[in-house]
């Protein structure tokens, strides 16, 4: 669904790469979990992925199309984004009606009032809150009512970023068990950046282990789980996670 | 526990005129041991760290049957008293380098800023010699470079370990950690977690370490104390933490998510209204 081939991001002509000769195959109904410590580009990819960095080398493939480095507009329809941090990626002077309007005016669609409603059920908020502000909203809903605005297109792809890094656990949990409900009733794809390998773990099925702006390491779910992933760098990580993992 | 360094009884903190009730009858006390305090956020575990520092805003109304640290009253400390309790016998880290760091005053200037405040009679050289052990004593590698850089030009974990070198200076008896490790990777924090054991081994300090994760906390700490809405809902060493009794952290433990055998669904915290108990109807009264 969405093939990334030979990216390389830099930050100024001539500088050293961020990202170098990063490659990825993500196919339909997947859920990819990008995993690394900070600065270790794994959001940088995610950007440039979703269009918003528009400066890379390299092929981003949606559906086999290659993708202009600026986005045509239908390509949102079929991806949206969910950032880290729900308090900065909401306007904080817009309701939540018209946040969730935008996307859709963007596209030139009208927006029925039945629909917005039915994004917020959708993730389990009472329609009532979208004459709310952000500010009147905990930091759980607000994170749903990013995900609803990311949904309310009906795309196929979901970018998260760091998805639930900013809530408490109690909260992280009804937000993955929402991602997860949502990607088995829409058939949703998942690109998912975390540096939490348990939430990765929750959530994905295949992961990619990036250091220092490379992938050392690609491999399934269960190698993670069963602890045979085979890079020094993927070792160092989970056992670093696993320290202070579930496992007493 | 001998002595107990800190021995707080009933301690209430409200904002906006009693409105607002943050902390409802805590207590506890601390020895030289390493003490987790944790709860989601707005349960009110920082505010307690600061009401023992004495940094809450004037607006914050404290009350306490009983709050001393060693012999000295902090209910009824003076401004100038607290001076000398603040930094040379209780630190504070707090949550994010970045910020808690002056950002044009290079490294080794604050932390001798720190030293001669505390040893007024210290000369320059003292202060700068004192600086470079400490920065050792934190394991940075090349003390002389970093000492001369700006705090945006190190890394988290670096900037961490500054924040420590800068608290351990005045040789405090407590240290109170909020969230020393939050902002920083795994791999690094565990360093910073095993230098903070190591030091606070070495010279037998009191600490307390104010975490909203459990999995740390269980591994890291001798006894924890779980807040929930400004009340101490349970206190279990740490290494019982499975065994909790409490619905609360029950719950709290179930919903994390696990690395080797991930449920399929993580089961949800249901909130009882009875958890916050009857101090709750007494707020708006």
């Amino acid at each position: 669904m969405i093939e990334v081939e030979n990216l390389t991001i830099r930050f100024g002509a001539g500088k050293k790469p961020v990202v170098s000769n990063f490659n990825l195959a993500i196919e339909p109904g997947m859920a990819f979990g990008l995993v690394g410590e900070s600065g270790c580009g794994k959001s940088t990819v995610l950007r440039a992925i979703s269009g918003l960095n528009p400066n890379y080398e390299g092929q981003i493939k949606l559906d086999g199309k290659i993708l202009d480095h600026r986005r045509e507009r239908s390509f949102f329809r079929q991806v949206q984004m969910v950032f880290q941090d729900p308090y900065g990626s909401l306007h904080p002077r817009k309701t939540i009606r018209s946040q969730l309007k935008e996307p859709l005016r963007n596209q030139g669609i009208s927006a029925k009032s039945t629909s917005l409603d039915d994004a917020l059920q959708a993730v389990g908020l009472d329609p009532v809150l979208s004459y709310r502000f952000p500010h009147q909203l905990s930091g759980g809903q607000r994170q749903r009512v990013a995900i609803a605005r990311a949904l309310v297109l009906n795309p196929a792809i979901l970018l998260l970023d760091e998805p639930t890094s900013a809530l408490d656990v109690s909260v992280q949990a009804e937000i993955l068990n929402l991602l997860q409900d949502l990607r088995t009733e829409r058939g949703l794809t998942y690109l998912l950046v975390s540096h939490d390998l348990a939430v990765v773990s929750h959530m994905c099925s295949r992961i990619a282990i990036m250091e220092a702006g490379e992938v050392v390491e690609e491999t399934d779910i269960e190698n993670l789980r069963k602890g045979t992933i085979t890079h020094p760098y993927s070792q160092r990580l989970l056992g670093a996670s696993r320290r202070y993992g579930k496992s007493a | 526990m001998t002595d107990s360094l800190i021995d707080i009884r009933n301690l209430e903190i409200a904002f906006g005129g009693g409105a607002v009730k943050a902390v409802r009858g805590v207590s506890f006390t601390l020895g030289q041991e390493k003490l987790g305090i944790v709860g989601e956020s707005g349960s009110g575990k920082s505010t307690v760290g600061r009401a023992i520092m004495k940094l809450l805003p004037p607006t914050a109304k404290v009350t306490a049957e009983r709050m001393m640290f060693k012999d000295v009253d902090l209910l009824s400390a003076s401004e100038q008293k607290m001076m000398t309790v603040r930094g040379r016998q209780i630190g504070l880290i707090l949550q994010d380098p970045k910020y808690s760091l002056n950002p044009v005053m290079r490294i080794g200037e604050q932390i001798a800023e720190t030293y001669r405040l505390h040893a007024p009679k210290a000369s320059a050289k003292q202060a700068a010699e004192q600086t470079l052990s400490m920065l050792t004593a934190v394991q940075i590698r090349d003390p002389e470079r970093v000492a001369r850089l700006y705090p945006h030009e190190i890394s988290g974990g670096m900037g961490q370990r500054v924040m420590i070198a800068m608290m351990l200076i005045a040789e405090p008896d407590v240290l109170i950690a909020d969230e020393p490790t939050s902002a920083l990777d795994v791999t690094v924090r565990l360093e910073v977690l095993g230098l903070l054991e190591e030091l606070v081994e070495r010279r037998n300090l009191g600490l307390i370490f104010i975490s909203h994760d459990l999995n740390l906390v269980r591994h890291f700490c001798d006894r924890v104390l779980i807040m929930y809405a400004g009340r101490i809902v349970e206190t279990l060493e740490a290494r019982n933490l499975v065994n909790a009794k409490h619905p609360y952290t029950q719950g709290l433990l179930a919903s994390l998510p696990s690395i080797e055998e991930p449920p399929a669904r993580l089961p949800v915290l249901k909130r009882e209204r009875s958890w916050l108990d009857d101090t709750a109807t007494e707020t708006r009264a």
